[in-house]
């Protein structure tokens, strides 16, 4: 009897959850250091940040977005990620096999904001649109670390060449 | 003039679509799902205008082979999407990628070529495509419906 009417939630509530997770958004834990100070910036304590699916559902992204995307050096693991540049822009990499690429249309060039301890385009290159999965809107927990995250590029980090 | 009964009924009504359009999500990310696919690239193993199976489990579980049929969203434009079958695995040495005369395939990446080499804009035009661009295998092609077969052979 208790079972049944487990079995029916279960089978009432689970895809009406995995679809809002999925449409609309869900919570995450930040790990690593790519993205100090804005995330993490005491390894000590994990941010966790609301990612939100919905605003990337037609894959507009802005220079300055702080997006969620499938590492394209393995597509189990996500990574967690500032967009730098869009299609069309040239940035002046740091340490990646050419001195200034020019990011080729469908395409993205994210950084972490803690240059020298991150994994990003300056290691793989420009990144397909089609991997990014959301964009980090809030960090929701600790409390005393609620924030909006903006939409804003280091000085430094600035694309030589914007599209027009 | 009562509305009660009506309410009750409407939001039942309501519950009922809202439930069929999440398991309806729920399988087609995550079983499978039925695809038209258009364009000359697969020739002759596919035609245009024909209707595919796809399923999405074994690009989850990282099973895919190198022979497989995969559909994925096209590198060069995300919001559309491309069927290839996969030549090159991490690791393969694969060639012509443009300004390269040949190259591995790196870790984490697919090198994708259309069965139709001279009509295909493919891994030879926009190199090794990431893995998790990949959405689902083809199966088998349901439409024509006379020339329904299983597309699994390599």
């Amino acid at each position: 009897m208790l079972f049944r009417s487990l079995f029916k939630s279960l089978l009432f509530g689970v895809p009406i959850g995995v679809t809002f997770l999925d449409s609309v958004g869900y919570v995450a834990r930040v790990e690593g250091i790519s993205m100090q100070p804005v995330l993490n910036p005491e390894s000590q304590n994990k941010d966790y940040v609301f990612l939100s699916r919905w605003s990337v559902s037609d894959y507009q992204v802005n220079r300055g977005d702080i997006i969620s995307l499938v590492s394209p050096k393995n597509p189990n693991q996500m990574i967690i990620k500032r967009v730098v540049a869009l299609e069309g822009d040239v940035v002046s990499t740091l340490g990646y096999k050419n001195k200034y690429v020019r990011v080729p249309e469908g395409y993205c060039w994210v950084e972490g904001d803690h240059t020298g301890h991150t994994l990003d385009s300056n290691t793989f290159g420009p990144v397909s649109l089609g991997l990014i999965s959301a964009k980090a809107l809030y960090i929701v927990w600790p409390p005393d670390r609620w924030q909006s995250l903006e939409a804003k590029l280091p000085e430094n980090r600035k694309p030589i060449s914007l599209a027009v | 003039m009562s509305f009660r009964p009506y309410l009750g009924k409407a939001s039942a009504v309501i519950g009922y679509v809202l439930q069929t359009a999440c398991i309806t999500h729920c399988i087609i990310e995550y079983v499978g799902d039925f695809v038209l696919c258009t364009g000359p690239s697969m020739e002759p193993t596919l035609e245009t205008n024909n209707i595919l199976f796809t399923e999405h489990i074994t690009p989850r579980l990282q099973r895919l082979r190198r022979g497989d049929i995969i559909t994925a969203k096209c590198p060069t434009d995300p919001k559309q999407n491309i069927c290839k079958r996969i030549t090159g695995l991490p690791g393969d040495k694969v060639k012509g990628y443009f300004p390269r005369g040949s190259q591995v395939v790196p870790r984490g990446h697919v090198w994708l070529e259309g069965d139709n080499s001279d009509n295909s804009k493919d891994s030879r035009m926009y190199g090794p495509v990431p893995q998790g661009l990949i959405r689902g295998r083809v199966v088998c092609r349901v439409w024509p419906l006379n020339k329904m077969s299983l597309l699994t052979e390599h």
